[in-house]
């Protein structure tokens, strides 16, 4: 018994040892070194010298960062609450009893699968001359130009296309939610006259808190993450309106000579990431108990 | 749900504005499928101009999207990262989810689950910069070098699948074959692997449709290899498009045609596996 009791013991520890070397190799690693390049006035390349906080406090008075920040986290709030409105009405839908219900969940899934780049792209040239042109159709004038090169306008856009994307993913969660709800539940309802939205607000939404809580992690960390869709629409414009974190990290710390700098921005935010992420699970798992 | 009388009438409401919603998603493909299939001298500057039927089916534009991005080529590598990234992750993350999951109640084994698990909340931003360079020193500024990344990067999410989908499966099975004198390396490929092959569909799918999409690791890793994906070679031939947008939807479309193709053929398995993979 030992002896195998060692054997198990080598056998785990000589599988651990070598992934967890490499995990540590290509993530835990570069995330040190993107911290120490944060107290550098580093550039990328050729040397570097310690800069101490100094990066910390110009990324506070800096107004592209602030308004990077602004950007991405108004964008983050409206795409989610739209996203997510949107899906729970669509999962009612198409988990009430229709005819081709797995048709519509496969066509209503499509573009989910689709890379987020492409779908800018030809976004990108949807809000470009597709809807100018059907605009000065029908005479409506505040759209005959097109909203991506509007400095007030183009965070919509970007808008459009994350929540036509997330809308597919939220809303097979919450289908996979309402599948969960007994049908005897809507009986019992029934009875007490719980019908329609007083059914919604008191019965289902309740029951399905937990795929809401999901849905709600994956669009706030996948927004506040937002890069494809804004290379393809907008590469950060007009007047850097819809410039998101990761877009500015990218743009001016690869290939704009802030090296050093974005470093520190990336740290600010990894930290603001973590803290959003684990005060969403505190807020969801206090929900679910008190059910 | 509702009562019986009002069934009939009101699932037909939902019929037809779900058939509506549809259009929404129908509408962009249905414009790209038309402007990939023009020649510029259809494009005019009107709204029927630009979504009419092509005059002609012709496939010239995807023959010349084809050599303008290298199609092939980038098709390969797409098609080589993303199969080889699934392979490597349901082999390395499924023993090691086994690994932590068999172990949580040893602390080293606990402390290394909640290390990698919390490299989740690890945004790919503040990792970027030193890959960039440390690939470059490393000689893995190439497909290799992206598929490691991949490997590590999903790393977290699967291993929180694979043992979470172990507490599923009893000891007593292992047990068994201990007291046959197998070892516990054979014990897993032999038995734990197998039984696991739900959660190797979930892991599979959901590991595809992110590195197949993905743009980002593939942009900073492979910048200097002068080798695309599909996704990248979209963003690198942009500027060679010009204003030939027949020629750039053509290309859009040729680069979609795959995973459309693999939507269709395992759209159920695509779906089972999304869900699982979110709601576990």
């Amino acid at each position: 018994m030992t002896k195998h009791e060692n054997e198990r013991k080598r056998t785990f520890l000589l599988i651990t040892i070598p992934i967890l070397a490499l995990f540590i190799c290509f993530n835990t690693i570069p995330l040190i070194r993107g911290a120490m390049y944060s107290f550098t006035n580093s550039r990328g390349f050729g040397s570097h010298d310690w800069v101490g906080l100094r990066n910390y406090i110009d990324l506070f008075s800096d107004a592209r960062v602030g308004k990077s920040y602004l950007f991405t986290i108004k964008l983050a709030i409206v795409t989610t609450i739209v996203v997510n409105v949107l899906s729970l009405i669509l999962a009612l839908g198409l988990n009430s009893k229709i005819r081709a219900k797995g048709f519509f969940r496969g066509a209503y899934f499509l573009p989910n699968i689709l890379g987020a780049l492409v779908v800018g792209y030809i976004f990108n040239y949807f809000f470009t001359y597709i809807v100018p042109a059907l605009a000065d159709m029908t005479g409506m004038q505040g759209l005959s130009s097109s909203i991506l090169s509007s400095p007030n306008k183009a965070w919509i856009g970007v808008m459009i296309v994350c929540a036509w994307q997330a809308i597919a993913m939220n809303t097979i969660i919450y289908i996979s939610g309402l599948q969960t709800v007994p049908e005897d539940v809507y009986e019992a309802g029934g009875l007490d006259g719980a019908t329609g939205w007083k059914q919604f607000k008191h019965l289902t939404f309740p029951l399905i808190i937990p795929f809401f809580s999901i849905n709600m992690v994956l669009c706030v960390k996948n927004f506040l993450m937002v890069f494809d869709q804004i290379i393809a629409l907008t590469k950060g414009g007009p007047a850097q309106s819809t410039e998101s974190i990761s877009y500015l990290i990218y743009n001016n710390g690869m290939s704009g000579g802030q090296f050093g700098f974005q470093s520190a921005n990336a740290v600010v935010f990894f930290i603001v990431i973590v803290v959003i992420s684990v005060a969403q699970m505190k807020f969801s798992s206090s929900k679910e108990e008190q059910l | 749900m509702k009562q019986t009388s009002t069934v009939g009438k009101s699932n037909k409401t939902v019929l037809v504005l779900l058939i509506l919603g549809l259009s929404t998603i129908i509408f962009p493909l249905y414009m790209t499928v038309v402007i990939a299939f023009k020649q510029p001298s259809e494009m005019t500057n009107s709204i029927s101009g630009i979504l009419s039927l092509p005059k002609v089916w012709s496939l010239q534009n995807f023959r010349e999207a084809m050599e303008v991005t290298d199609f092939w080529n980038s098709l390969k590598n797409s098609l080589l990262i993303s199969g080889l990234t699934v392979g490597l992750s349901i082999l390395i993350h499924s023993l090691m989810g086994y690994t932590l999951g068999r172990n949580k109640s040893n602390k080293f084994y606990n402390f290394v689950y909640l290390f990698i698990v919390s490299g989740m909340f690890v945004p790919f931003a503040i990792l970027m910069m030193p890959l960039a360079k440390q690939t470059a020193e490393m000689g893995l500024a190439n497909w290799f070098g992206v598929i490691l990344l991949y490997v590590v990067f999903y790393m977290p999410m699967n291993i929180m699948l694979y043992s979470g989908y172990l507490t599923n499966i009893p000891l007593a099975l292992e047990e068994a074959a201990r007291v046959d004198g197998a070892s516990t390396w054979l014990t897993y490929w032999k038995i734990i692997f197998p039984i696991m092959k739900p959660m190797h569909a979930t892991v599979a799918v959901i590991t595809a449709l992110a590195v197949w999409n993905d743009v980002m690791t593939p942009l900073i890793i492979m910048a200097g290899s002068s080798e695309n994906t599909l996704p990248l070679a979209q963003l690198n031939f942009q500027s060679q498009f010009g204003t030939n947008y027949n020629l750039a939807f053509a290309s859009y479309l040729l680069s979609l045609i795959p995973i459309l193709v693999f939507y269709l053929i395992c759209q159920k398995q695509i779906l089972n596996g999304v869900v699982n993979g979110a709601v576990k």
